[in-house]
């Protein structure tokens, strides 16, 4: 990685910051608190999972962190390359859907980021083609989106996350309406492209067995307005795999995750 | 969607076959009971002249017929032009500034629900004649080419607009990546109909300028042929109208089809 600061020296401590909320409030135009306050702190190159009901605010403390609304108090503070010009290029996005452009084709959809950029054309086709081969979708640039299944699209919106190079990868559940056989692949790519990259994921889910094996940390949080009320470290044999999702040390990490969020649904009885 | 494929799943080629051939069997057996009726009853032409009359008449009128079928055409390609592209600025414009739809909009609609064939008089009097004529067909066509594009550029998906957001785009990327391709569909089903109604316009008001006097649209032959009792002629330009129309309409459909068949439901058929 190359050299970076944080947005505050006091902030870093012993580790770099990835990305840091403080206060963090956000209230709705009715009036609604929706989140926090919440205090957050991401280190560099840690795979945090927030995990909370619906309504929770979990996204929208994602949506705060890539810049696409502004808290109502609290700071955000995101950590920047040196030399990044490009707006939002530090972040990447998955959203919820794969929110990909149907009247154009993969590789168009993947080079999207670079050409608002303003790259060169053959660069920006290079990168994407790149991008496109490291979630095993090579062979399909010149596909439209609509030939492609529920997995095969999520996997382009994660290459088109990724074209940029960004340092921190924020994904909004992205393989909640995902069948189970094609979330575990897709987890499993995720857990191996994050090993290869190095980057900063900040992974919102609503499956506790889905936070605990994908994540380092696991931040529970509570019904609206979302507050933190557990941050559980999970720690295992790296490099993960099937073996861990069906460990003895997998199920007691669920079974915890799941206690710690028990509360956020028990005081959600009128839903 | 499914209901369609499982129609279409079975007996496709044979059942295609019978959407062409039922409707042609049913013109048929209409024109050969209706020029069975004129011979036996022994109807003169200046009353209801036979089909084979009306053809008759097509090809021996065809110099004067095939003269304003051209004008008429003109007349509706200009009024469609001026509409397509009246509207799909207009409605630009109205994308951009809230302040401008809200100001313009309720006139667009008093333009619209307003007939043409009371405007047409009031338009002869002050241009030009060929002007009016395509101003009127301009009238009737701009307003579906200007609201369906604006439900167009009002549709972009909100997760795509957040990504461009995130990634910084200028106002103008959005316009040329996103807006308008979403709007693509909407906007040509505007032109579908645009299409159809310019003719429409243009007949209008040339049926208005020629009673006020000179004219050489199909329209006006229609009318001129009224006032001479050439009955015939006026199936003839009839039947040149509507075939206007229908091969109009099938031109800005298969154009529709062709800019959308690789991705927009709408075009997409059966074949998943």
């Amino acid at each position: 990685m190359a050299a970076v600061k944080t947005s505050s020296g006091a902030e870093a401590g012993l580790t770099a910051l990835a990305a840091s909320l403080r206060g963090v409030t956000k209230a709705y135009d009715n009036g609604v608190m929706a989140l926090g306050p919440l205090d957050l702190a991401v280190r560099k190159g840690e795979f945090i999972s927030l995990l909370g009901p619906s309504g929770c605010g979990k996204s929208t403390a994602l949506r705060l962190i890539a810049e696409l609304s502004a808290p109502s108090s609290g700071t955000v503070r995101v950590a920047r390359h040196e030399g990044e010009v490009l707006p939002g290029h530090g972040i990447g996005f998955v959203f919820q859907e794969p929110t990909l452009m149907p009247w154009t084709s993969v590789r168009e959809n993947v080079r999207l980021p670079l050409r608002l950029a303003g790259v060169a054309k053959a660069e920006a086709r290079a990168r994407a083609d790149e991008a496109l081969a490291s979630v095993g979708l090579a062979d399909f640039a010149d596909a439209f989106p609509r030939e492609l299944s529920g997995g095969m699209k999520m996997r382009v919106s994660l290459a088109r996350a990724l074209v940029t190079d960004p340092d921190i990868l924020l994904m909004d559940e992205p393989f909640a309406a995902l069948d189970e056989i094609t979330r575990f692949r897709l987890n499993n790519d995720l857990l191996a492209l994050w090993r290869a990259l190095g980057k900063t994921v900040i992974f919102v889910t609503h499956s506790v067995f889905e936070s605990v094996y994908l994540s380092q940390r696991v931040v529970v949080m509570t019904a609206r307005p979302g507050r933190i009320q557990a941050d559980i470290r999970i720690e295992t044999v790296e490099p993960r795999g099937e073996e861990f999702r069906t460990s003895a040390a997998y199920s007691d990490y669920c079974r915890k995750v799941s206690a710690a969020l028990a509360p956020s649904y028990s005081g959600q009885s009128t839903l | 969607m499914s209901a369609q494929a499982a129609i279409t799943a079975k007996p496709s080629g044979a059942q295609r076959a019978m959407r062409f051939v039922l409707p042609v069997i049913v013109f048929a057996a209409g024109l050969l009971a209706w020029e069975l009726v004129v011979r036996v009853k022994d109807i003169p032409p200046y009353v209801l002249p036979a089909p084979s009359v009306i053809v008759l008449t097509l090809i021996k009128d065809w110099a004067v017929l095939s003269q304003s079928l051209a004008a008429t055409l003109l007349t509706t390609l200009e009024g469609f032009v001026a509409a397509s592209i009246g509207g799909i600025a207009l409605a630009l414009l109205f994308n951009q500034s809230k302040w401008v739809e809200y100001s313009l909009f309720p006139y667009a609609i008093v333009l619209q629900v307003t007939p043409v064939i009371a405007i047409a008089p009031l338009l002869l009097i002050y241009l030009e004649q060929q002007t009016a004529v395509v101003v009127c067909a301009f009238i009737v066509a701009f307003f579906p080419v200007l609201s369906n594009t604006t439900l167009g550029l009002n549709s972009v998906d909100r997760n795509l607009s957040g990504l461009f957001q995130l990634y910084g785009a200028s106002p103008q990327q959005t316009l040329r990546f996103l807006k308008l391709p979403a709007a693509l569909p909407y906007i040509l089903g505007g032109l579908r109909i645009a299409g159809g109604l310019s003719l429409i316009g243009a007949v209008v008001a040339e049926i208005a300028a020629g009673t006020a006097g000179a004219g050489s649209g199909l329209a006006y032959r229609i009318a001129e042929s009224g006032y001479r009792l050439n009955i015939p002629r006026m199936f003839a330009a009839l039947l040149l109208l509507s075939l206007a129309g229908i091969v109009i309409y099938g031109v800005l459909a298969l154009v529709s089809h062709l800019v959308l068949r690789r991705w927009h439901e709408s075009a997409l058929g059966k074949d998943n």
